[in-house]
């Protein structure tokens, strides 16, 4: 009796385990698009705005794409490599996607190229992710990125602190990973070749609380600090750097001065005033074509006022996608070869400008520099100062050049 | 309790020891690829399989001998750290690039002792003091691979890392992959069942029940102790190795704190009174994961698995173990007393 009931049970189990296996029949009305989001630990919020980014691109397009229905398949990870990979095998080996955008954060997309590499038949996008070696070294040649890179978002930065701001000594302190390393390298591989100095490099794991000995090994005579924070880190770096009675003013990274600080409480906001900072997107960029996609993207729920970066890198590569797919008619069935050529030759026009690809499928596109400005009503914005125009991913350095100055990291570049 | 069987005038068979309902199991898990994709194979069966190889080495030490633990992870990250370290990888740090047979062993056996020393350390508290030591080498070394670089690549830990091919097999295929982490899942649940009713099981049991009398009888009760997280960290260690074939990868993030509670879950929602309870934990804990976000969408998924594991501990504190028990008495009562 026993026995029976156990392998009842057992089988039970078992059938219960198989199941979903022999359930899955692709329907040839649908186009299933693979969408890798962090949707846990402490970039929630980036990644549900890269959702939402993801999904106006659909909606824009009426969730169609060359008259099949678009089937959108979510993947969650928590910003770590390793859970981003199982997300992504999720998506492609069992939801089994052709095509996948994703994902976020920095290691993750470094992570998620290494897989590409393992699965030829499948087309990856990237979504927001800005690490250099991502595209740089030892590309896949299925990885595509219509987002511009963490080194490219800060073309144009180095020079404007130099030249316009007058700064020629700049201390930096960026979170210790990838993402943070690229965007530091993109500064001063302009702001050295200007002639400024970096006299002191700090690296602070993400998270941290305590910046009391970042703040004591900052010289105290340098013009201005590099900041590349996020979120969390950069509000209690700046409060801390304040009430340590720092004075010198501040350059920030992409994501410093987002929304998340800007509207934080306190004297920072006085700081904040007046900040250099560079990115993909401006708040005050006031053309019809971002108009016209904030009011998109503001149909999302649950959006903010205005789209994130995050929002705005999803969108860019979902939008790529869906032009790419209607241009082959839909057809993915040769391993998605020709829809890696139709992504390769594609010219996107987005709201920040148009946006092609080069040999290592990494974007070219326009970088925006802009400066925390107050509105009437007291609140923060980054205004828009210039525009650089198709950054390519070596900052307008010849290739052998950019390449010789070495491969991104802690210690890469240095000019004291 | 013991291991002699009650009928003294003939030795049981083989097949009678190790049971119907585990030969029935067996057949099962043996034949799972015959009606398994791929994925099924290795993101189901495969990390099941691994991660209730982690929550058995938890429930060694928490069902046998009162210990719980929160460093299993640590233990398993330091021989997934080995492997990529002293074998080979792509991220230009290290990678000595020694035999699958060299490195396996050794990171094994590297496990094995860092166990031993954290159980030296902390075998001496007991209840919540265990657990907040552990608790802290487990934060200490996500801390410290999280910034060394010389050794551990910081963040960004290290990629590329193969699973060994040899007789002609990738052992990071779906099939061989699944095989392998059943092998070893069943050498050491056997390991662990034969253990606990050895004489050195049974010490560790009465050492858990009452320490101090086995004290005042003149057991060496540390000894037994560090001797049960050494057994425990050499199955930590072998998860480990077949954790990072998996990921191929070995990151921070492998060895978070947040890891380190899933660990913790798995035994608790199986059950730690038998060694299959882990497996059941990490079973349900693997399906939640994976699939929970097709259930209730992106943004509530993390609640459901949350709700699943408290409405499971609610109903039964002996995880669901303990459910079994209650439907059907004697079902999951059986093999852990054999002769009651």
């Amino acid at each position: 009796m026993q026995l029976h009931r156990r392998t009842v049970l057992a089988l039970a189990l078992a059938t219960g385990l198989a199941a979903p296996s022999v359930a899955i029949a692709q329907d040839s009305d649908t186009i299933k698009i693979g969408v890798l989001a962090t949707l846990e630990g402490a970039f929630t919020v980036l990644g549900e705005d890269g959702l939402r980014g993801a999904m106006t691109a659909v909606d824009e397009n009426n969730g169609e794409v060359a008259g099949k229905k678009i089937e959108i398949v979510r993947g969650s990870s928590d910003a770590s490599p390793d859970s981003a990979v199982q997300a992504a095998r999720k998506l492609v080996e069992q939801e089994g996607v052709k095509v996948l955008v994703g994902p976020l954060s920095g290691d993750e997309g470094i992570a998620i190229k290494e897989y590409a590499k393992t699965q030829p038949d499948v087309t990856f996008l990237n979504g927001t992710s800005a690490a250099q070696d991502t595209t740089l070294r030892e590309p896949a040649e299925n990885f595509f990125r219509f987002s511009t890179d963490g080194a490219q978002w800060m073309a144009g930065l180095g020079e404007y602190a130099f030249n316009e701001k007058g700064y020629r000594n700049v201390a930096t302190v960026a979170e210790d990973y990838s993402f943070p390393y690229t965007q530091v390298f993109g500064f001063m591989a302009e702001f050295c070749k200007e002639g400024g100095k970096v006299p002191s490099k700090s690296w602070v794991p993400i998270g941290n609380k305590d910046y009391s000995s970042v703040i004591a090994t900052i010289p105290a005579d340098v013009d201005a600090i590099y900041v590349a924070l996020g979120g969390a880190d950069a509000v209690n770096f700046l409060s801390q750097y304040q009430q340590a009675g720092g004075t010198a003013p501040l350059i920030g990274g992409s994501i410093t001065v987002d929304q998340t600080v800007l509207t934080s409480k306190g004297r920072i906001h006085d700081i904040l005033i007046g900040t250099p900072s560079a990115g993909p997107i401006a708040d005050s960029l006031d053309t019809p074509a971002w108009n016209a996609f904030v009011e998109d993207y503001k149909k999302q729920d649950g959006a903010f006022p205005s789209p994130s970066l995050f929002a705005h890198g999803y969108y860019v590569n979902m939008k790529a996608l869906l032009a790419a797919l209607e241009e082959v008619n839909g057809d993915v069935s040769d391993g998605g070869e020709k829809l890696r050529a139709a992504l390769s030759d594609l010219t996107v026009d987005t709201p920040t400008g148009e946006v092609s690809v080069d040999d290592n499928r990494n974007a070219i596109a326009n970088i925006y520099i802009t400066e925390v400005a107050e509105r009437e009503d007291g609140t923060l914005y980054n205004k828009l100062v210039e525009t650089v125009e198709q950054v390519n991913q070596t900052l307008g350095i010849p290739q052998d050049e950019f390449m010789a100055l070495g491969q991104v990291s802690r210690d890469n570049p240095s000019c004291e | 309790m013991t291991l002699v069987a009650t009928d003294r005038t003939r030795t049981p068979g083989l097949l009678e020891r190790i049971g119907a309902p585990h030969l029935a199991l067996g057949a099962l898990l043996l034949l799972y690829p015959a009606i398994a994709s791929d994925f099924f194979l290795t993101q189901i069966g495969g990390f099941s399989l691994l991660m209730g190889l982690l929550g058995l080495s938890l429930m060694l030490l928490a069902g046998y001998g009162g210990m719980v633990s929160l460093a299993q992870i640590t233990i398993a990250g330091v021989a997934a750290y080995s492997v990529a370290i002293f074998g080979e990888n792509n991220t230009g740090v290290l990678g000595l690039g020694w035999p699958w047979w060299l490195t396996v062993p050794l990171a094994v056996g590297l496990a094995g002792i860092v166990s031993a020393l954290i159980g030296a350390i902390s075998v001496r508290t007991e209840g919540i003091y265990t657990i907040m030591i552990t608790l802290a080498i487990a934060t200490g070394f996500y801390y410290f691979t999280n910034q060394n670089y010389a050794i551990f690549n910081g963040h960004s830990g290290f990629a590329g890392i193969k699973a060994p091919v040899f007789w002609g097999i990738n052992w990071r295929d779906p099939l061989p992959f699944y095989y392998l982490c059943l092998a070893v899942a069943v050498v050491c649940y056997a390991a662990v069942l034969y253990g606990a009713r050895s004489t050195f099981g049974l010490t560790l049991q009465a050492v858990r029940d009452n320490q101090r009398r086995m004290r005042a009888i003149g057991y060496d009760v540390t000894a037994h102790k560090v001797f049960a997280w050494f057994l425990a960290g050499i199955i930590a260690g072998l998860a480990g190795v077949l954790l990072v074939w998996f990921n191929g990868r070995v990151s921070p993030g492998t060895v978070s704190v947040q890891a380190a509670i899933s660990v913790l879950v798995i035994a608790v929602v199986g059950g730690l009174r038998h060694p299959i309870g882990p497996f059941l934990g990490a079973l349900i804990y693997v399906m939640l994961e994976v699939f929970a976000i097709d259930l209730v969408g992106a943004e509530r998924f993390n609640t459901l698995i949350g709700l699943v594991f408290l409405l499971i501990v609610f109903v039964s504190p002996d995880g669901i173990l303990g459910l079994l028990r209650q439907i059907g008495p004697g079902l999951a009562d059986k093999p852990l007393r054999p002769d009651d």
